[in-house]
């Protein structure tokens, strides 16, 4: 299925860059690890969104500097981070309440699957790769939408938007919106199919549906 | 009622069986007990069944008690980072019941709550459901979760006062709140103790009537997994 070396298609940075499009004024926002940490980068100037980490805070700031370095300042990923002056700090019952009760606006997420009924896999590769699903599955189950960024296809050229996730699974009927290096589908609810809104620059129609192999509405 | 020791193996004293399970505090090596980690290393206790988030890395946190062996089971959400983990885990020597991070947390939360159960939207239609009671409310899907009940917490804070009432420090709160509540016993180490009244009252994350035993656990090492910066832009 692969063709030649691809030049086209969104960079990491443009995937985060287009996932931030989907930012509201106001909103509290996860943000995975990988690709969905760079969307914190993109963040419209004027634009107030409080991230949520789900290790016990609300209002990440940025890396902090070489001399206020806090091994009791992490994200989610175990990186040191700072605080804000609005920052709060809570126990991890208390943040999963915040996740699993609706009240975080938007979770932007890593995937290494996602189906055409919008189940996600991203924890899991069995006799592989057995880290833990961590909060994913909370998130997914809570944040009342779920964006999922990811490559368009595996290493190996195989689809990664696909009827049925081969993986196990961290929810089912989760998915509002997949953000890839070549396309975006969305979707308006958990009923209705994605839908391909957007293309890459120098991406076709084409090209996307000879590498998806999931059901989506043109 | 005194509830001060001299150090973590002295506090751990009478304690300690072979089998019995233990709820943990900390997030990566972010807010865990390291003093009583090492005394539950150097006491040789095993068959354990731990529930934390995290099994720490290779030999540092709870790492320490999976290379000697000491660990039955773990109850847990993320082990990656760990490559002794990982070997026992594949060579069938180590169990591990994966439970999503937010259910883990509420799974505390409810033991020490005195709740055996709760039903919860996470992990629905997955693994995680398999042999779990599915209920309808309001016309979704819900899984039942228990409450777990430790034989012993063990939990890093930062200050607490002489009763036991604790505060603890920026993220380092994390599981150390609802791990502390579900222990028939609950051990605290803090970096310091200061008098009664010396807290605000207003202030207090974790009220001494959790607290059965407290530690002063410093100087502390406090390991960061990853350390990551930013510049100072050039005046």
């Amino acid at each position: 299925m692969a063709t030649a070396v691809e030049t086209k298609g969104w960079t990491r940075d443009q995937m985060a860059a287009r996932a931030a499009k989907e930012l509201r004024d106001g909103y509290y926002v996860n943000l995975g690890i990988g690709i969905p940490t760079l969307v914190a980068n993109n963040i419209p100037e004027g634009m107030t969104v409080t991230l949520q980490s789900e290790n016990g805070m609300l209002g990440i700031g940025p890396f902090p500097y070489e001399d206020q370095v806090d091994p009791d300042l992490i994200n989610a990923g175990k990186q040191t981070i700072s605080e804000l002056p609005q920052t709060s700090y809570f126990d991890s019952a208390q943040s999963f309440a915040m996740i699993r009760g609706g009240h975080i606006d938007l979770a932007v997420l890593g995937g290494m699957e996602v189906s055409e009924k919008g189940d996600l896999a991203n924890w899991m590769v069995p006799g592989k790769m057995i880290k833990g699903m961590g909060g994913a599955m909370d998130l997914v189950a809570g944040v009342k939408k779920i964006i999922v960024v990811m490559e368009h296809t595996s290493k190996n050229g195989d689809a990664k938007f696909i009827p049925e996730c081969t993986l196990p699974l961290t929810g089912r009927n989760v998915v509002d919106m997949i953000i890839t290096d070549l396309a975006v589908f969305h979707r308006p609810d958990h009923d209705n199919p994605f839908k391909l809104v957007e293309m890459a620059p120098g991406v076709t129609a084409a090209e996307v549906r000879e590498k998806t192999t999931a059901h989506y509405v043109e | 009622m005194q509830k001060i020791y001299p150090n973590a193996e002295a506090a751990l004293e009478g304690l300690l069986f072979d089998g019995m399970t233990i709820a943990a505090g900390g997030f990566g090596l972010c807010g865990i007990p390291e003093r009583l980690i090492d005394a539950i290393q150097a006491s040789g206790v095993k068959d354990l069944t731990i529930a934390s988030n995290n099994a720490g890395i290779d030999n540092e946190g709870l790492g320490k008690l999976l290379r000697t062996r000491q660990v039955k089971k773990m109850i847990s959400s993320y082990v990656g980072e760990n490559k002794e983990f990982e070997r026992q885990f594949l060579a069938g020597e180590l169990e591990v019941e994966f439970t999503p991070q937010g259910t883990l947390a509420e799974r505390m939360r409810a033991g020490g709550a005195g709740i055996p159960g709760f039903y919860t939207k996470t992990g629905v239609g997955t693994q995680v459901a398999e042999g779990k009671e599915v209920k309808t409310f309001d016309g979704e899907d819900y899984i039942l979760e228990r409450g777990i009940r430790a034989d012993l917490s063990v939990v890093k804070g930062w200050k607490a006062d002489e009763t036991g009432n604790l505060i603890f420090r920026k993220t380092s709160r994390n599981f150390n709140f609802p791990a502390a509540t579900c222990g028939k016993v609950c051990i605290a180490e803090v970096e310091e103790i200061v008098p009664v009244g010396s807290l605000d009252p207003d202030c207090i994350h974790l009220p001494s009537i959790y607290v059965n035993r407290l530690i002063l656990g410093a100087p502390y090492d406090k390991k960061i997994e990853f350390r990551t910066v930013r510049q100072r832009e050039a005046a």
